[in-house]
């Protein structure tokens, strides 16, 4: 990676109150890091040596794949202009769709293929069915917003409230009891060599392939919306849509795009609840990640590394908590629990700098 | 010769207006085509057509002698025609590169299959850009950002956005509204170049002095037709305004001598910064009584806004005082300083003054909607507003289908006669007006001049802040020049010149 990549991309996570030089900002983020981490030791007694810190940091990345996702979904929309609030409808969504399929593409291949390979082949199946009914509420999303100009917070209000009764409406009807056995998560898929790497290795190379996925998409929209045409005109759009369209730029056809991409996006961040995490579909089991994601974009002024940051910052909240939990039962595991949020409303109240969204996020464009 | 453009019979009807009735335009090969009229008389909406934004009820278009239809800006981009917008179009947070080429990016060689998920190469485009603006006398930098822009430049970025995507006929739309005389000049000398070299070009201003200046050709619009068509060379100041208003216009206004009173607004030391901390106002002191009328000269960006948005309470201060009748409103907010008696005519007229997407009437009673006569307890009346409304329509002269228009449809200089007639038809006894007259024609200037002598006689205290000398030399009692921040000198209008002004606009105090 050259340096100009480098510093592209830690200026795209440095908030504002932190601009300056791009290793500065680095170094700040590693001593905050141990700061943290001298911190949970004092609390758990010194317990979190080596093998804790690794645990820890290899769970953060986990449990922040599902808010990394939908905070690029939030990305890719809001850099077009579109609003959307439906991206909690859009996981639950498919998490119950890669739920359904991963079991029932399992049981009519099984004796076909071997349960080896059906497991391995549903599994994809179940993220590809996911990835599709996420698009299908995103398409959704985009007829009536873009289209017909609903009003977009209301357009994504209606999405969630529809997956919320669809998928409990199935999950009463078909999901509820007599499963028959599934192919299960996907296994952790270490990547060769890499993850031999001490520390490093067993952190960013020993997990799922969502996981993957996720990191490897930061790389993508980073690229995209900073690197070529459409990610110019894409930002040009979601500013200001009609100097865009005097320059022959076809807005509708820009904010379409977004919105279905990041369907596809959200569909991955649902996939990873049923297909990564448990074996199991809960009704509402996203449990507000949707919009954790959207609050990790707004932490991170939209950008994609900016986003996958803040996503990190809930991800390692969550670990500590069960690192806390591990080693000090008698603390209200709530406490630890608050840290993320609290953060959250501290940067978005403008302590660390002001967020700026696009200048057209949220209102339909008229000719 | 052959004709660069040609329109013939276009119509455009908009609910309730016939905006173009059939007009016909042509336009030569190298030729600066200078189209005059009234606020609202239709020519943005003719380039409009003609730029591909607006489809004509009726009518034809040729370019280069050939039939065709522009559906689209893309169209028109394709067929060589560019445009540069009344308001601007451009992206804000975007570098000046960027701005330029969005939607016609320049791509990294081998990359291209990937069509528009290809590499941009800002650096070849950075590099056409610099060849440009060198050809052409624009200087720009490519690398800036066009928030951190002022007007002048931003007016640059939009040429040589034209230019870059190859644009043989350049239409300019009011091009000179925000720009001070000097940069006016600027841009003729540009213009000039432009049609040397071969391109051709619109030009639409209210200004009559830059017709002579720059224009080959004029051809005047009055309520949606073609009115008349003149060389410079036969044509004076006085006939071309009488051609576009259709009647007689007095281009030098007539006022009586000033009693000037008591002093209605102090201003004391006061020190103003800009949203990039920079001190903008530095330790101004001064007064404007009662029935005299005080202009602030100045190139822009010389503090005049921020002194402006000071006193109306848009901006903290950072020192000093400022009183109005004796109260200390330094710190009052907008409304505190309305209900004191002040009227603002702001700087931006579409951010600062009117509600795009509000009705007129609404508009109209923007401040003063939520008291008697219009407001009874929480309840508005909206028959005392369509009242009021109907009457400042009237007077004021707003071309409007009706007061229920949403203001923002409302040509330019439209939108500016409503904020006009909701700030001086009120009893005030103090007027701040910052380029109040910006993109009016002459009619409605002569109009608005006199409707501020008017308040000034009835015994307000007049602010007039404005970059356009003239209309300072004629309406001012006293001038105050502002240079960096601070005021050079306060003259007495009467022994005030041009050449005093200039020279202290430019920062010379020694004459
Ligand atoms: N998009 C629109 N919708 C409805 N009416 C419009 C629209 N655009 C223009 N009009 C109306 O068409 C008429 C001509 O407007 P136009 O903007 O062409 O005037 P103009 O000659 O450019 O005036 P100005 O000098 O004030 O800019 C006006 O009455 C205006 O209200
Ligand atoms: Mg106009």
């Amino acid at each position: 990676m050259s340096t100009t990549t480098a510093r592209s991309i830690v200026k795209d996570i440095q908030v504002s109150g932190l601009r300056g030089r791009w290793w500065v900002t680095a170094l700040f983020g590693v001593l905050l890091l141990v700061a943290v981490w001298m911190l949970l030791n004092l609390v758990i007694g010194g317990k979190c040596g080596a093998d804790c810190v690794q645990g820890t940091l290899a769970q953060t990345l986990r449990v922040a794949t599902p808010i990394a996702f939908a905070a690029f979904c939030g990305v890719l929309c809001e850099r077009a202009g579109v609003v959307n609030i439906g991206i909690e409808g859009q996981m639950l969504m498919a998490a119950m769709a890669g739920y359904a399929v991963n079991l029932f593409a399992f049981q009519a291949l099984k004796d076909s293929i071997g349960i080896e390979a059906a497991g391995n082949l549903s599994r994809w199946l179940a993220v590809l069915a996911g990835i599709l009914s996420a698009l299908i509420l995103a398409a959704l999303h985009a007829v009536v917003s873009i289209e017909f100009k609903t009003n977009q917070i209301i357009s994504g209000t209606v999405i969630n409230i529809l997956s919320v009764g669809i998928t409990g409406f199935l999950y009463r009807q078909f999901l509820a009891e007599n499963l028959p056995p599934g192919p299960g998560t996907f296994p952790i898929a270490p990547i060769p060599v890499l993850s031999q790497i001490p520390v490093i290795g067993p952190i960013l190379f020993q997990q799922k392939p969502l996981t993957y996925l996720m990191l490897i998409l930061a790389f993508a929209i980073h690229y995209v919306l900073y690197y070529t045409p459409w990610g110019l005109r894409t930002r040009a759009v979601g500013e200001h849509p009609r100097a865009a369209d005097t320059l022959g730029i076809n807005v509708y056809r820009i904010r379409y795009i977004n919105v279905l991409v990041g369907g596809l996006v959200a569909g991955l961040g649902g996939a990873w609840f049923t297909l990564e995490a448990v074996d199991v579909f809960n009704p509402l089991m996203t449990n507000g990640l949707g919009f954790i994601g959207l609050a990790a974009m707004i932490f991170g002024k939209w950008n994609p590394f900016g986003a996958l940051l803040g996503a990190l910052i809930f991800g390692l909240g969550n670990s500590i908590t069960s690192t806390v939990s591990i080693f000090r039962p008698d603390i209200p595991s709530q406490l630890p629990q608050m840290l993320p949020y609290l953060l959250t409303i501290i940067v978005l109240t403008g302590v660390v700098g002001r967020a700026t969204p696009p200048a057209a996020d949220g209102e339909p464009y008229e000719k | 010769m052959t004709l660069a453009l040609q329109a013939s019979g276009i119509t455009k009807r908009f609910p309730g207006v016939l905006a173009n009735d059939q007009v016909d335009f042509d336009l030569a090969k190298g030729e600066i085509h200078a189209l005059l009229g009234e606020n609202g008389a239709g020519k943005s909406t003719l380039v409009n057509i003609l730029y591909g934004l607006y489809q004509p009820d009726e009518g034809q278009v040729a370019i280069n002698g050939q039939p065709t239809r522009v559906a689209s800006p893309h169209d028109a981009i394709a067929q060589g025609i560019g445009m540069v917008h009344q308001h601007f179009m451009l992206v804000p947070p975007l570098t000046v590169v960027e701005n330029i080429i969005l939607g016609y990016e320049s791509v990294t060689r081998g990359t291209k299959m990937f069509g528009q998920m290809s590499v941009l190469d800002r650096r070849t485009a950075a590099q056409h850009i610099r060849a440009l603006s060198q050809q052409y006398g624009l200087e720009i930098d490519p690398d800036a950002y066009v928030r951190d822009l002022p007007v002048g430049a931003q007016q640059r970025v939009e040429i040589v956005k034209a230019l870059y995507r190859q644009a043989d006929i350049l239409i300019l739309d009011e091009p000179t509204a925000v720009l001070t005389p000097q940069e006016a000049d600027d841009l003729f000398v540009i213009m000039r170049g432009l049609a040397q070299q071969g391109k051709s070009i619109i030009f639409i201003t209210h200004k009559l002095r830059e017709v002579f200046a720059v224009a080959d050709r004029i051809s005047v619009m009055r309520a949606g037709r073609m009115v008349g068509s003149a060389k410079p060379a036969d044509a004076t100041s006085e006939s071309l305004a009488a051609m576009m208003v259709g009647r007689d216009v007095i281009l030098q206004i007539d006022k009586a001598e000033a009693h000037p009173g008591q002093p209605v607004l102090r201003v004391e030391n006061l020190s103003v910064m800009d949203d990039r901390h920079h001190v903008m106002v530095n330790g101004v002191s001064f007064e404007v009584c009662a029935g005299e009328i005080l202009g602030v000269a100045g190139v822009q960006g010389n503090g005049q806004t921020e002194l402006a948005e000071a006193l109306t309470g848009l901006r903290r201060v950072a020192d000093g005082k400022i009183s109005i009748l004796d109260h200390d409103v330094t710190h009052a907010t907008p409304r505190q300083i309305t209900e004191a008696s002040v009227a603002h005519v702001p700087e931006d007229r579409q951010k600062h003054g009117l509600v795009l997407t509000f009705p007129v009437r609404d508009n109209l009673v923007l401040c003063s909607y939520y008291r008697t006569p219009y407001a009874h307890g929480v309840e508005i009346d909206y028959s005392r507003i369509e009242q009021t409304a109907a009457d400042l329509i009237h007077t004021f002269d707003v071309r409007t289908p009706g007061m229920a228009t949403a203001v923002g449809s409302l040509s330019g200089g439209n939108q500016q006669k409503v904020i006009v007639a909701r700030e001086l038809a009120r009893p005030v006894k103090l007027v701040i007006a910052s380029q109040p007259t910006r993109g009016l024609d002459v009619g409605s200037i002569e109009f608005i001049h006199q409707r501020i002598v008017q308040a000034r006689d009835r015994g307000a205290a007049v602010l007039l802040i404005s970059a356009e000398l003239d209309e300072i030399l004629s309406l001012s009692d006293r001038i105050a020049v502002m240079y960096k921040g601070r005021i050079l000198d306060t003259l007495d209008a009467k022994s005030a010149t041009r050449q005093i002004c200039g020279m202290l606009m430019a920062g010379v105090v020694q004459y």
